[in-house]
């Protein structure tokens, strides 16, 4: 007897988030929804619009300030305030993108190449780009929309499919 | 260990079907567990297929990423030309384990 399976087979994920921990979270799960041959659609918005703007994507930042997992290169545990020296967001950040780099995932400009000619779909959200004015010139040109989140439903709809906020 | 036998050789595969011992694997074994996958082999994919076994004799880990700058085949048409889920569907006819990363 064969017990009857449910295999996923579209995946929305939703990325309201611009830090670079936030975003690769994203376009990992999306990226591997499409390697495993499940349709997948990635809308981003409000902070999220950052990882789909040409001019910002391949800087994003992680925040060193309200973050109690952050750590020192030793292990301990980083004290809040150190998060306040000029500079240190950045050095952080830094060592994030080589630590990603280091594991052979791309940068984000890449990433949404990659998931792209996969037949990833890529969003942007209309109420997040009209409160950050953001335009369609702005954005990556894979980007396919800026929608309403009704037409998000609507293109996250069908058998077996599934919703991810990140 | 579970064995099958694919164009008259039997071969050993773990449970999902990829090969436990890549030594075992031909281009005619890759023929025949292409077409119980659904894909006729052309030159690329072959192509492609060596170059996936190459990089796993070599010890590397495989992605989709190394496939976009294998020079060989760019991702869309990797997807192509394996449908579906392309890198576990090119490394089960690579005749080589199942890839382990998550990119």
């Amino acid at each position: 007897m064969s017990e009857k399976t449910y295999p996923i087979k579209k995946v929305s994920i939703i990325c309201a988030k611009g830090t670079i921990e936030d975003v690769y979270a994203a376009l990992v799960m999306g990226n591997g929804a499409v390697m495993e041959g499940i349709e997948c659609n990635l809308f981003f918005t409000f902070f999220g619009l950052e990882a789909i703007m040409k001019k910002r994507m391949d800087k994003l930042h992680t925040g060193v300030i309200g973050n109690p997992a952050m750590r020192l290169p030793g292990g301990a545990r980083m004290p809040s305030l150190l998060g306040i020296i000029p500079g240190m967001e950045a050095m952080v950040s830094s060592m994030m993108k080589k630590g990603v780099d280091k594991l052979d995932v791309p940068p984000v400009s890449e990433f949404i190449e990659l998931f792209v000619a996969g037949g990833g779909n890529l969003y942007a959200c209309k109420l997040a780009a009209d409160m950050f004015k953001v335009k369609k010139e702005d954005l990556s040109e894979h980007v396919k929309g800026i929608i309403t989140v009704g037409e998000f439903y609507e293109k996250a709809g069908g058998e077996g499919s599934h919703i991810i906020f990140t | 260990m579970t064995q099958k036998t694919y164009a008259g050789v039997t071969v050993d595969v773990n449970e999902e079907g990829y090969f436990t011992n890549p030594s075992q694997w031909t281009k005619e074994i890759a023929a025949a567990i292409a077409k119980e996958e659904g894909l006729e082999l052309n030159d690329k994919h072959y192509k492609i297929l060596e170059y996936l076994r190459t990089r796993f004799n070599s010890g590397e880990q495989l992605s989709i990423r190394g496939i976009n700058k294998s020079g060989i085949v760019d991702v869309k048409e990797f997807y192509q030309l394996f449908p579906g889920a392309p890198l576990k569907k090119s490394t089960k006819i690579a005749g080589i384990p199942k890839p382990t990363s998550c990119v």
